[in-house]
């Protein structure tokens, strides 16, 4: 991979990690007493680990193939590959905090190894590990395809790559050793959030330049996703991670928004990080997989354009309704709850017209678990959205806050949504990307799809039901008008869902197993497809226009 | 023609990031911003006072921890919460947290009203082992607590970072944070003086892990327990509910 780089962009890379290994020096120094220091080392090596190659490979010939003749393949190839790794170590961490809720001696006598610092490095896992990768891996992909263009640069898509990795690995390490900022979904501290606006406004200029040189005169509905999902992530991380480190030599911050204020910007960040991390990237992949793969143009182009703009401009505005009944101020989480309930047009917009699409295709639904999984997400996509509006209304929210429905419904977006058209969405991918003529086998595709189809129901059911009657315990009254739960009561009739659940979780990790084996015997053993002419810029057809 | 326009504006790169930005600006500008300017959205609270450096380190700990998972501080305006909990939360009361711990799951109960309502004891053994005090529970062992020291050297820059941040902490209480963390837990120290001095009369001085030979993160945490709702009087004063304030001496 260093044979495709030139000279200059090989003295680039080395100065960057030379550079990136310093930085992890003076944070060893500076927090050489604090947990800030053990990251100062993660630093060192995570740079000296890549610095090796690029200086083994530092003299190698230069590539003499035009570049610009072809797409920019292996940045995304290794994408792929750690998306499916923190797949698995995410997902891996779901199912133990899931058992430690149902069996909590599930856990070694050591802090690291408590529900309160493992949740974090599942969510974080799954959400930027799993699905960060996978949309850095399918955005470089699309963008390059639907623009009929190679990628803006030769060194800067490693970098968005491998940084954003460090980021992960920042957070999720710092969870076991205890930092965190607490604010969910954005739990990593001051200097990892300052690197991850570093390696993002990197990816934004990547993505902008490439789009900048298409040779089509429009741009797809997909790059829109793609390009709302980075600029808007941006803004909201910048807003919600504004803090002051207690000094130079601590892994602690505090941050500048106080009590009521915080809660309202945690949540204007919380609830658009499922909205533009984990739903506008994902619209990306279904625009473009989804009509690829069922060999059909997208079913509306107006369709397309009013959801986009309204799930970029309502989003915006629901996040308040994580804080219905609470001291911020009441109009707040009105305004939070109206536009909630709008949402549920744009959204059904973008699920219809996804299984609009399959309109003259729901053949090859039925005989390809690719096509299919991108249909169940499809389908999820629309039931987690309805049920989130409805979870959105006042008196609703009552009933559901606090209680496993919500753990539920996210889990209905994440595993059936989020994951399932990454799948889908990987499967088509990996033949193409490597040039095989299919994947190594259709069965375990199949297999796969079932595992996952049943661990997500198993899951969502048992959630509904435990949120459902806790949160009805804690509201039932007897006939003399006391409380008739104790909260132990309430917390009883929640064991046998934690166990339904945790088994849930279990089948959708074996399912991510089967996929990562069969990716693997794909690339190794599949043999090489007759190379395509079409598969270079400037000669493919789009789809979908 | 929108669809027109629309066609002009999807050819235009920066175009199309612009309209993305304005349009997702919105709605945060409109919900954020006045709550900064509007003075009902915080009630008064003239009596409530800042978190003691034992206290601030236990909420520290909290968040380390990620106890904010499985726990909310915030009451609801709902009948059963106000029964079960006390008098729903008012915004006044975390007007110094940074972060909020309102949280958003309960898979153990609420925390906002806990403090005074079990002894130092009770919370101690619990933490150590919550089946041995409630057979049922989920929650996780915390007894490395108990066996791990707290640090107190950095105690004065988190003060500082706070003071910087408009938390009306004195640069007395700055300049004593070490000293006040360990007087909170030697009721019999010099030290223990200078907390209530600083803190106000009310501010619980005790051994809270029960040894009074060293300062763990324990003593940190029960203190920060033991402070729940009892910063300021205002949820009992200003609010529909009936409840009478908890005596401030028990």
């Amino acid at each position: 991979m260093i044979g495709k780089l030139s000279s200059t962009e090989r003295q680039y890379a080395a100065v960057v990690l030379v550079m990136l290994a310093a930085a992890g020096i003076a944070m060893a120094a500076l927090g050489r007493s604090d947990t800030l220091g053990v990251h100062g080392l993660l630093v060192i090596l995570f740079a000296g680990g890549l610095l090796y190659p690029v200086l083994s490979g530092f003299y190698e010939p230069e590539p003499t193939e035009d570049r610009e003749a072809s797409y920019y393949d292996d940045p995304i190839k290794v994408g792929i590959v750690l998306s499916m790794a923190w797949a698995v170590f995410g997902m891996f961490m779901g199912v133990w905090v899931a058992a430690q809720l149902a069996w909590p001696d599930l856990a070694f006598d050591a802090a690291w190894s408590t529900f309160g610092r493992l949740r974090p490095t599942h969510t974080s896992g799954v959400i930027f590990g799993f699905g960060g990768n996978a949309l850095i891996a399918t955005s470089f992909h699309v963008v390059q395809r639907t623009s009929r263009a190679r990628l803006a640069g030769q060194f800067s898509p490693w970098f968005v790559l491998f940084g954003f990795n460090l980021f992960c690995v920042l957070a999720v390490s710092g969870y076991l050793l205890g930092v965190t900022q607490s604010k969910e979904y954005a739990e990593a501290e001051w200097y990892a959030d300052l690197w991850l606006v570093v390696v993002w406004v990197t990816y934004f200029i990547l993505f902008l330049r490439t789009i900048a040189r298409r040779r089509e005169p429009h741009i797809y509905v997909a790059n829109w996703y793609f390009m709302a999902f980075i600029v808007v992530v941006a803004i909201l991380h910048i807003v919600n991670n504004l803090a002051v480190p207690v000094s130079w030599g601590h892994a602690k911050s505090y941050t500048i928004w106080p009590g009521v204020q915080d809660a309202m910007v945690q949540w204007w960040y919380g609830h658009n990080a499922v909205a533009f991390f984990l739903t506008a990237g994902f619209l990306g992949m279904l625009y473009y997989y989804l009509p690829v793969r069922a060999q059909r143009p997208i079913f509306s182009y107006r369709l397309s354009i009013l959801s986009f703009w309204g799930i970029t401009f309502f989003y915006m505005w629901a996040g308040s309704h994580h804080l219905h009944y609470t001291a911020l101020p009441h109009w707040v989480q009105t305004l939070g709850m109206t536009f909630s309930v709008m949402l549920l047009v744009p959204s059904w917009a973008s699920a219809g017209n996804a299984l609009l699409t399959l309109n003259g295709a729901w053949h090859r639904v039925r005989d390809d678990a690719t096509l299919r999984f991108m249909m169940a997400a499809a389908v999820f996509y629309g039931l987690s959205t309805f049920e989130g509006s409805f979870m959105a209304i006042r008196p609703v929210n009552a009933l559901s806050h606090y209680t496993d429905w919500t753990v539920g419904h996210v889990h209905a977006g994440a595993l059936g949504w989020v994951a399932l058209i990454t799948f889908g969405s990987f499967y088509t991918l990996v033949p193409t990307l490597w040039n095989r003529e299919r994947m190594y086998s259709a069965r375990l595709v199949e297999v796969h799809f079932w595992l996952a189809i049943a661990g997500t129901l198993l899951y969502v059911f048992a959630m509904w039901n435990s949120g459902i009657i806790q949160g009805l315990m804690w509201r039932t009254y007897t006939e003399d008008g006391a409380l008739a739960y104790s909260f132990v009561d309430s917390l009883v009739a929640m064991y046998p869902y934690y166990i339904a659940r945790a088994f849930g979780g279990l089948l959708f990790l074996i399912g991510a197993v089967v996929c990562c084996y069969n990716i693997w015997m794909t690339v190794r053993s599949v043999p090489l497809a007759e190379r395509r002419e079409s598969d270079v810029p400037a000669a493919i057809a789009v789809p979908g226009e | 023609m929108p669809e027109l326009f629309h066609r002009k504006l999807e050819r235009s790169a920066i175009g199309f990031v612009l309209a993305i930005i304005a349009a997702a600006s919105v709605g945060g500008i409109v919900e954020i911003a006045p709550l900064f300017t509007i003075d009902e959205t915080v009630e008064e609270a003239p009596d409530m006072r800042v978190y003691t450096p034992l206290e601030l380190a236990g909420r520290n700990i909290y968040v380390r921890e990620g106890c904010y998972a499985c726990h909310s501080q915030m009451i609801r305006t709902l009948r059963d919460e106000v029964e079960r909990y006390g008098p729903y939360s008012l915004a006044v009361e975390s007007q110094y947290d940074r972060p909020m711990l309102w949280g958003s799951k309960r898979t153990g109960p609420d925390l906002a009203r806990v403090g005074g309502k079990y002894s130092d004891f009770w919370h101690v053994a619990h933490l150590i082992n919550p089946r041995d005090v409630v057979p049922e529970s989920n929650m996780p062992a915390y007894a490395f607590l108990a066996r791990t020291e707290l640090r107190t050297s950095d105690l004065k820059e988190h003060l500082a970072a706070q003071q910087a941040l408009g938390v009306p902490y004195t640069d007395e209480m700055v300049a004593n944070a070490a000293r006040d963390a360990y007087g909170q837990a030697f009721p019999d120290s010099e030290a223990a003086s200078g907390v209530s001095e600083r803190y106000g009369e009310a501010t619980q001085v005790s051994a809270f892990d029960g040894v009074a030979t060293r300062l763990t993160e324990m003593d940190a945490l029960v203190a920060y327990l033991q402070v729940l709702g009892r910063l300021t009087d205002a949820a009992f004063r200003d609010t529909a509910a009936t409840e009478q304030a908890p005596d401030a001496e028990d």
